[in-house]
């Protein structure tokens, strides 16, 4: 018995250790990459070689040559995204309280359609959009990406909320207006602190998918006014155009990474599974 | 403290199916009233209504007079508690109890509050959870909870929906017998759902027998027992339950497919000019012919037949006689049984032997059959022919009284003990220290395992268990 558990464990730790250097390498290989210096990025090494790992490459993108270009495409990726994800939030929250507890003709069509929708590929819709977005005015604009974000964003909200929002034993809300309480109320306070995990989580894949874009952000943007980091940094350039920006390009998706694994660690706590467990008897 | 009137309530939903039809109840102030019956009847739909959650459809809603049909729950000043108990998950046993008060905002101190909450905690048991959360609790701890975000508040009435059906066997017992002394000790007004019949016999001042939507009688559970007004309060009521035999009538003989009974005059009587007639028989009527004692004798009936097995089951044991109705009797039996959630049809009889009997399976047997409480049922209405009305008021005036008494009791107890704490709060009392007198017997009865299907294969689901 020991000796298989103890088997077991040490099989375990293999296998993670194996996932985690399949999913980490890139990531690492991407760090180490940013602290070459040009002339190091064809050695062939892993690590930058002895004594020439340089910051070289943050000091351009985030104060040098392509500071313009970065930080305005920061500023972009960030600002769309939030609006991305509060819209889509906020729209799929109100849906999937309906579906989940209405009973009103249509409701599978709603989630059919937008089931549909999350799985049309992106790359057909561009051109037309493109095209679309000229005439009216949207092209090159945040309104011209928040939009097409939704679409992408909107679907797995609402599915993903109506699937949580179920699982809610909506007696605690007839309990609390039992117990004295407004609608309002009933559903402020004990509705919403269990719904609460739910939509935080929502949000966060909500904003990964926003903030992980390329297709539309390249396609649908032309200048600084609205363009996102992940297409800003195919316009990298390096020192002379005999030099690959390939050490700025490194730099800047360790950057744009970051908000990523910040938002994760700062809402970890939130998301806590099973807080609903013990309202009613399972 | 309030009395409750539903005044001819209609509950329609959207395809018009009547839920609940036109049922009126008059709840005295102090009162205990279960609503019992088969699932689907409309008993917690009824409870929903009083309380606000369901709209009324038609009919009147007085509570305490005023017609309250079209306000909010939070405005009937009334507690529910829930049968899956809807604690708030992510607040601690204490913020649970004291969600009611919190929310009646200026109404009480923080003291206040801290005092009430402290008091229902002691009253229930659950002073050293109270800071924990409900996930933390086992099913009764969760049930006293539940019960406890009730009393916290003076309300009104208490209503209960199937409060205990998610724990086990002989924590109801136990939880039962709390309810039953809390009401007294409280003297509030409470409406009570369940489908167990052993919880509406034991609770109630007052049982409501709903089915399909409809009120079919409301009485004392003895006057229920005893002076059941059709086939299916008759088979309803009772575990294991009465059994229902076809007969024809002749004289004052019966002829029945277990043997022919002789049966007292005025019941013949009642039954003159039908053809055919349900004979309805407890279990408890019957008993082994050689241990009843001469003069006895005569109050009854001896008849032949042939057990196919016992159950011995250390106080008293049952037997199991097998009959053959004619095809159309077999047709209304079955519907009776579909009528009360059953779906095993086995026409049979149970019979209650004493512990002592010898009768044992597959030999032929004299058994007794006290005929001056078996009852005649009209084979097509259903409706009890030998029902005395006038016995069975009595029995529920008597039951009334029974109630004020023990109300009295029970308060004047409390407050002998409460002087010197001020207020009408629920206190310790009797709470802990009856709970062991009465539930082991109860939760024993209700586990009994294998407990005989009554009558004509129509008891099962509705009994405890």
């Amino acid at each position: 018995m020991t000796n298989t558990s103890t088997k077991n464990k040490v099989l375990w730790a293999v296998a993670t250790v194996l996932v985690l250097v399949y999913a980490l390498f890139p990531v690492i290989s991407i760090l180490a990459t940013s602290f070459k210096s040009p002339s190091d990025l064809t050695s062939g090494k892993f690590l930058p070689s002895g004594g020439t790992a340089t910051t070289d490459n943050y000091e351009q993108i985030l104060v040098g040559d392509a500071q313009g270009l970065f930080l305005s495409a920061l500023r972009n990726s960030i600002g769309i995204s939030v609006i991305a994800t509060f819209i889509a939030v906020v729209l799929a929250t109100l849906c999937a309280y309906a579906i989940a507890r209405l009973d009103f003709p249509g409701k599978k069509l709603v989630l059919t359609t937008a089931l549909a929708v999350s799985i049309f590929p992106v790359i057909s819709i561009v051109t037309p959009l493109f095209n679309l977005w000229r005439t009216i005015g949207l092209y090159d604009t945040w309104l011209g990406l928040i939009i097409p974000y939704l679409s992408l964003t909107l679907p797995i909200s609402i599915w993903t909320l109506a699937a949580f929002f179920r699982q809610i034993p909506w007696e605690l809300e007839q309990a609390a207006q039992v117990d004295g309480a407004t609608t309002w109320q009933a559903f402020r306070k004990a509705i919403v602190p269990l719904a609460a995990p739910g939509v935080f989580t929502t949000a966060i894949i909500a904003f990964f998918i926003a903030w992980n874009d390329f297709v539309y952000g390249i396609s649908l943007t032309s200048t600084e006014a609205a363009r996102p980091v992940p297409a800003a940094l195919a316009f990298f350039t390096g020192a002379s155009q005999f030099e690959a920006p390939t050490g700025a390009i490194s730099a800047a998706a360790i950057i744009v990474t970051i908000p990523i694994v910040l938002l994760v660690l700062l809402f970890q706590r939130q998301i806590v599974s099973g807080l609903t467990s013990g309202a009613v008897k399972g | 403290m309030a009395s409750i009137t539903l005044n001819h309530l209609v509950k329609k939903y959207g395809d018009g199916f009547p839920a609940v039809n036109d049922i009126s109840i008059d709840i005295a102030d102090g009162e205990f009233i279960i609503l019992v019956g088969p699932s689907g009847c409309g008993k917690s739909t009824l409870l929903r209504m009083i309380v606000g959650l369901e709209d009324i459809t038609d009919g009147d809603l007085l509570i305490d007079g005023q017609r309250v049909n079209d306000k909010a729950p939070r405005d009937r000043n009334l507690a529910m508690v829930f049968q899956n108990y809807a604690l708030y998950p992510h607040l601690t046993v204490y913020e649970n109890i004291a969600f009611p008060l919190r929310l009646a905002k200026g109404k009480h101190s923080e003291d206040q509050v801290d005092k009430l909450v402290t008091d229902a905690a002691a009253t229930l048991e659950l002073t050293d959870h109270l800071q924990r959360k409900p996930a933390n609790l086992s099913g009764g701890q969760r049930q006293r909870v539940a019960m406890g975000r009730a009393i916290v508040r003076q309300a009104d009435a208490f209503l209960f929906d199937e409060p205990l059906s998610n724990l086990d066997a002989k924590l109801r017992g136990q939880m039962r017998s709390e309810i039953s002394q809390m009401q007294r000790r409280l003297g509030v007004t409470s409406v009570y759902v369940t489908h167990d019949q052993t919880e509406a016999m034991t609770l109630g001042d007052r049982v409501a027998v709903l089915k399909k939507g409809e009120l079919q009688q409301i009485a004392s559970p003895r006057e229920l027992y005893e002076q059941p007004v059709n086939l299916f309060v008759a088979g309803f009521i009772g575990s294991p339950s009465m059994n229902f035999l076809p007969a024809t009538i002749e004289g004052n003989t019966l002829q029945t497919a277990i043997g022919d009974l002789q049966i007292p005059e005025a019941k013949a009587q009642k039954a003159a000019g039908k053809k055919v007639v349900l004979v309805g028989v407890r279990p408890e009527f019957f008993e082994d012919a050689k241990l009843v004692e001469d003069h006895k004798q005569s109050n009854g009936s001896t008849f032949t037949a042939t057990l196919t097995h016992t159950e011995w089951l250390g106080n008293e044991q049952y037997g199991y006689i097998n009959f053959d109705p004619a095809p159309e009797m077999r047709e209304l039996l079955n519907s009776l049984a579909r009528d009360m959630d059953a779906d095993e049809l086995r026409p049979q009889v149970v019979v209650t032997l004493d512990a002592a009997s010898r009768i044992r399976g597959g030999r032929e047997a004299e058994i007794w059959l006290d005929t001056r409480k078996l009852h005649l049922f009209d084979a097509e209405t259903g409706e009890n022919l030998t029902r005395d009305a006038e016995a069975g008021a009595e029995l529920t005036r008597e039951a009334n009284q029974e109630r004020a008494e023990e109300i009295a009791t029970a308060q004047g107890t409390d407050a002998n003990r409460d002087s010197g704490m001020g207020g009408g709060t629920p206190q310790h009392a009797g709470a802990s220290a009856a709970s062991p007198a009465a539930s082991p017997d109860a939760a024993g009865r209700d586990d009994a395992a294998g407990r005989p299907v009554g009558g004509t294969g129509t008891g099962g689901k509705h009994a405890a268990g």
